[in-house]
């Protein structure tokens, strides 16, 4: 069958079952249920701390084909998903399925438990590196399930992905189970995305480096959803847990790209008092966050809030008082580490609070503009970050899906070409996020609206931005570089790609040798 | 145009395409790597033989190690590294 983007998908996919194919990216709200929780009593004389992550296996009755779940809050620092992985797999145990927010280069270990077959299922919302690559060669045995950081919140909610044993990897934890990530050797800041996982999961376990007296205050994470506590010599790498300071592009092409976007949201009328804003931490989009700050500096504009995963350059913005808030669900650097300890306005958001379609309103609900990266951009829109050009998964929606869909503005700022590849293209190799809720593409060339926003074409044709049509972009590109030859792929499913609402939007299939 | 010597020209930086021309005995022999070899690595053969053909270079083995560039850059840095060649 196929969807409404034209996309075909089959009808049922071994390992994931029916497949609901995406209709139109508000088609399926309405009244939903959440899932029922089952809970194992702790009594006053029962104690938590057990002596080691095989114990903690036994005491939560790991068995063949659970599902396991972890966040990556320590993104390519973390020992913390190998780690259990490792005792799993010495265990004898098989057929488990991961469920981790996001998956890294660090994470390679998991590629022989996926030849063994003590993993045969992976959920993730993104994924790079080694694993990445074994996914897309078609080793696992079911097709791994892409879902965006809003969705795998809907998801485990709902119940349709039910985690038994969640694993927190915890910067600072007590023996009773309260944790928080603001202290400790691999202290990483919000711990957004575990919390879905903690409330939801049948037993949860924490694995801290730094166990402390009772009460690990300020509480982000509390006891009475943490089944058992271990101790560990290390959870991370702090090296690779956060990035240093992120920089904004020295790149003059990026520099431009920047420029024209932030004159872009000046011509839309948003950036006035009030003002909220997202950006990624990748160079062009902050250098985004960089024209706006002086816009704003320079117009005396008194922003409301910024969100998302947060830099050190959104806390400046935030101390200079051009933001009241921020809303945090994953510290990018120890700035906004240290920034999310000490001032009470940098709020911590759950990864259902920050995008979940199928709540009382996300935080994504009340941006004004989103700043988007794209590998791909179709004449349509469509968008593709979940595959590079060659076919091969190299990354995942994450926030993508869930911020172009909540903002006002959603705009995808990008070079026209990256090395010999054209970006804005006929048909993406994946669709990661749907074009009815992508508005604008900024290129150093020229400039698309979306022609679903008549309103904002008419705005933007009073400036003296390049603006034309996606299909001119398109042209443009190929004149450079030529038209590239088709990718060939095999029927085998290799991931499905959720929507935020949890039907497909598309499938990876193998790339053919 | 006769090869006499080993030579080379270009950069391993993105958008460009490093070339290393030496002396062969039996014809030309192209050897190409590429990021992007699925898409592409068709077009940039031709334009290297087009290229060898145009400054009637009939023996020489080219090594290139493509990292992105467009057509007029791999031309150019052919051109280049035979001419250094010579």
């Amino acid at each position: 069958m196929e969807n409404i983007l034209g996309r075909v998908l089959p009808e049922y996919i071994e390992g994931y079952g029916e497949v609901k194919p995406f209709s139109g990216a508000f088609n399926n709200l309405g009244i939903k249920s959440k899932k029922q929780v089952s809970v194992k009593c702790v009594a006053p004389s029962d104690v938590k701390l057990v002596e080691s992550i095989k114990e903690a296996l036994i005491k939560c009755e790991i068995k063949d084909g659970m599902t396991v779940s972890f966040h990556h809050h320590l993104r390519n620092g973390d020992y913390v998903l190998n780690m259990v992985m490792d005792e799993i797999a010495k265990m004898g145990i098989k057929d488990i399925r991961v469920a981790a927010s996001s998956i890294f280069p660090v994470h390679a270990p998991l590629v022989e438990h996926i030849k063994n077959g003590v993993v045969t299922g992976i959920y993730a919302n993104y994924m790079s590196g080694p694993v990445a690559e074994a996914v897309s060669r078609g080793l696992l045995k079911y097709p791994a399930i892409m879902h965006t950081h809003g969705g795998r919140a809907r998801a485990i909610e709902s119940g349709d992905l039910k985690i038994d044993i969640a694993f927190i990897a915890a910067p600072t934890c007590d023996e009773y189970g309260n944790i928080n990530g603001v202290y400790g050797p691999s202290a990483c800041g919000s711990l957004g995305y575990a919390i879905p996982d903690a409330m939801y999961a049948g037993r949860v376990v924490a694995i801290t480096d730094n166990l402390v007296a009772y009460p690990a205050c300020p509480i982000e994470i509390s006891q009475e959803y943490v089944d058992y506590i271990v101790k560990v010599d290390s959870i991370g790498d702090p090296k690779g847990i956060v990035s240093g300071t992120t920089k904004i592009t020295k790149d003059p092409v990026g520099l431009k790209i920047a420029k024209m976007a932030t004159e872009v949201i000046e011509a839309s009328g948003l950036l006035k008092d009030g003002f909220s804003f997202q950006t990624g931490a990748g160079g062009i989009s902050l250098a985004v966050a960089k024209y706006v700050r002086d816009v704003m500096k320079k117009n005396g504009i008194k922003g409301s809030f910024a969100a998302g995963g947060i830099t050190g350059y959104i806390v400046d913005m935030f101390e200079e008082g051009l933001f009241e808030a921020l809303f945090d669900v994953q510290c990018f650097d120890l700035k906004a580490v240290e920034s999310y300890r000490r001032n009470v306005a940098h709020q911590g958001m759950s990864a259902s609070l920050y995008g979940n379609p199928h709540n009382k309103g996300a935080v994504v609900n009340r941006l004004d503009v989103m700043i988007l990266g794209a590998t791909e951009i179709d004449v349509n829109f469509n968008v593709n970050v979940t595959t590079g050009s060659d076919g091969v998964i190299m990354g995942g929606s994450g926030g993508h899906s869930d911020t172009a869909a909540g903002s006002k503005l959603a705009i995808v700022v990008t070079k026209l070409l990256k090395g010999r590849l054209p970006i804005v293209v006929d048909k993406v190799t994946t669709v990661t996020t749907p074009g009815e809720t992508v508005d604008v593409i900024v290129t150093e060339r020229g400039i698309a609206v979306n022609p679903r926003r008549q309103d904002l074409l008419e705005k933007l044709k009073e400036t003296n931005l390049p603006i034309m049509t996606i299909e001119e972009l398109k042209k443009l590109a190929e004149n450079m570089v030529g038209t590239p030859e088709k990718i060939e792929f095999d029927d085998k499913v290799v991931a499905v790609v959720e929507y935020r609402d949890g039907t497909v939007i598309d499938v990876v299939r193998k790339v053919k040798e | 145009m006769k090869i006499n010597n080993p030579a080379k020209a270009g950069s391993l930086e993105s958008n460009d395409i490093f070339v290393m021309v030496f002396p062969n005995e039996n014809g030309n022999e192209i050897e190409l790597e590429s990021i992007v070899i699925k898409q592409f690595g068709k077009r940039i053969r031709e334009v290297i033989e087009e290229t060898l053909k145009e400054l009637n270079v009939e023996n020489a083995k080219i090594i290139a190690k493509d990292r992105g560039a467009l057509d007029y850059t791999i031309k150019a840095r052919v051109e280049t590294a035979i001419r250094r060649a010579m």
